[in-house]
């Protein structure tokens, strides 16, 4: 559960993301600046580089990763980062897909995922 | 619908093959149930990413597939990793991590993965046949392997590619299977001058393009020349796995599953944009983050250099001296090659650094710099800014050359005129 943070556009974990902190550090990202710790993050699709798996998983252990990951269409590379962090860490960061999730920045949401289904309640 | 697995997928998942083949078989059926595959598939080798630092997660994953016995089952490549290993004067970054990242580096090998260290694997002397099925990461190999190779991957990321090494098997998803690969878009070049189609520096700019249009469906695009290059492909397919997610795109006429519009669309009705020359232009203002005559270094090679464009660049570079440090980022392999014919002699007299293993857009190898960074790659004006600190500024590699030798940037604007 988090506040939700919209990102126009899709954004890469790996060169868009610093895991250190959380910050969106794409220069030319319309949300450039912007932090995503524990937010419920929802983004288009995912984008660029096949290492941001490893970015994400870095992020969910040093704590500064989305609460949840929402997608317009599936990312396997997104959804990879959180089941290795799963694995090796236990935690679990939803990373579901959803057309249309209504969600505004700001509003607080909660995503609860099993493998097959997920709800966005806010 | 559970993916079918065969009695050896079993025989991984059981722990018969050691923990580590158990944990990547667990990650290979676990992704599969994402893709929502059928079933798995063999995959012929492996390009793996993984050796790459990120921080202590990749680390420990790596620390616990060679803690449980992990060793490749296919020929596996490796990807850059944070280190030149033949320079390492040259890093100027962080002890600490620097340390992490050669450890990283070391545990991938004590896999079984062949120390190759580069992004362009298929410059390497065995690439992929047409129609095989690999498992490769690193995005722009991704869609050089599909594109130029017709070869068949899907868009493997760390983790799955190390898991595909280890257990030899990836789900039939995407890019794999033969109706994902046909394009469901079509760029098509109109009012682009006759110069632009015949130099480097269209590539990088129309990739980006490509990216911002195709996100990451299979595109197709009409108006290139017949002639161009592998090279050329390369630039462009490394700029549309940046700005976007493409995995695969067809260049009509030139890539091996694109003979005709008509075969690569399968017959079907997609959308068409027309990419014009003022789109490109736009598309150089997109990659730019600075303007200004100041030029701080020159940066090219990203993806990595072939020997073509070490040679292209000891031309262009002549007997002139370099007012800004130029560096260029190579394999190894090529590196050797290069070594062989005089040609690494010939580059470092003219005061070229070079850079292998990795890329100076990933790793503080580059001295600190006065001013803006020119290069010839997408790919590099996407990512260095964020990555390094850097400003940039795009133009082909003869504008990159005759800009390192003036001491500043100089572009050949009349390329971009409309056509």
């Amino acid at each position: 559960m988090g506040p939700a943070l919209v990102l126009e556009e899709p954004l890469s974990f790996w060169g868009g993301i610093d895991p250190e902190t959380g910050e969106v550090v794409d220069v030319r990202h319309p949300q450039h600046g912007a932090n995503v710790t524990g937010r419920i993050l929802v983004m288009p699709s995912g984008r660029g580089s096949s290492s941001s798996s490893s970015v994400l998983a870095e992020a969910i252990r040093a704590g500064t990763a989305p609460a949840a990951i929402v997608l317009g269409e599936a990312d396997p590379i997104l959804a990879l980062g959180a089941i290795v962090a799963r694995e090796l860490y236990g935690k679990v960061t939803p990373v579901v897909v959803a057309a249309d999730p209504s969600l505004r920045t700001g509003t607080v949401a909660t995503v609860t995922a099993t493998r097959e289904t997920a709800r966005i309640e806010s | 619908m559970p993916v079918e697995l065969t009695e050896s997928d079993r025989v991984f998942l059981h722990g018969e093959r050691g923990d580590a083949a158990a944990l990547a078989m667990r990650i290979v059926v676990e992704m599969a149930g994402v893709s929502g595959a059928e079933r798995l598939i063999d995959v012929a080798s492996a390009h793996v990413d993984g050796c790459l630092y990120h921080g202590l997660a990749g680390l420990e994953f790596a620390e616990r597939l060679v803690a449980g016995g992990a060793r490749v089952t296919v020929p596996t490549t490796l990807n850059v990793g944070y280190l030149d290993l033949l320079h390492p004067e040259r890093y100027r970054g962080d002890e600490e991590i620097a340390s992490n990242a050669r450890r990283q580096m070391d545990l991938y090998v004590a896999m079984g993965c062949r120390p190759t260290w580069t992004c362009a694997p298929y410059q390497l002397p065995e690439r992929p046949a047409f129609g095989q099925h690999v498992a490769w990461a690193e995005s722009n190999a991704i869609v050089f392997c599909n594109s130029a190779l017709g070869a068949r991957t899907d868009r493997y990321g760390d983790f799955i590619d190390v898991c595909a090494a280890l257990t030899g098997r990836v789900p039939l998803a995407g890019l794999h299977r033969d109706d994902d690969r046909r394009a469901r878009l079509v760029l098509r070049l109109e009012g682009v001058s006759e110069r632009l189609l015949a130099s480097d520096a269209l590539y990088p700019v129309l990739g980006h393009v490509l990216g911002k249009e195709a996100g990451n469906d299979v595109a197709a695009i009409v108006g290139l020349p017949a002639d161009a290059s592998e090279d050329r492909l390369k630039a462009l397919g490394a700029a549309a796995a940046s700005s976007g997610s493409v995995a695969m795109f067809h260049a009509i006429g030139i890539t091996p599953e694109a003979s005709t519009l008509e075969v690569a669309t399968a017959g079907e009705t997609v959308p068409e944009i027309v990419v014009s020359a003022e789109r490109l232009r736009e598309a150089r203002g997109e990659l730019d983050t600075a303007a200004s005559g100041r030029l701080g270094a020159v940066s090219v090679g990203t993806p990595h250099a072939s020997l073509a464009e070490l040679e292209r660049l000891a031309a262009l570079l002549g007997t002139d001296e370099l007012a800004v440090p130029l560096y260029v980022n190579v394999g190894r392999d090529v590196l050797a090659e290069s070594d062989r014919r005089g040609l690494s002699a010939s580059l470092g007299s003219a005061g070229v650094r070079i850079v292998t293993d990795t890329c100076t857009y990933i790793t503080p190898v580059m001295e600190d710099v006065d001013g803006p960074v020119m290069t010839d790659s997408g790919k590099w004006a996407w990512y260095a800014p964020a990555n390094i600190g850097v400003d940039v500024v795009i133009g082909g590699l003869e504008d990159c050359v005759r800009s390192a030798i003036a001491g500043r940037v100089l572009l050949d604007e009349t390329l971009w005129a409309d056509g």
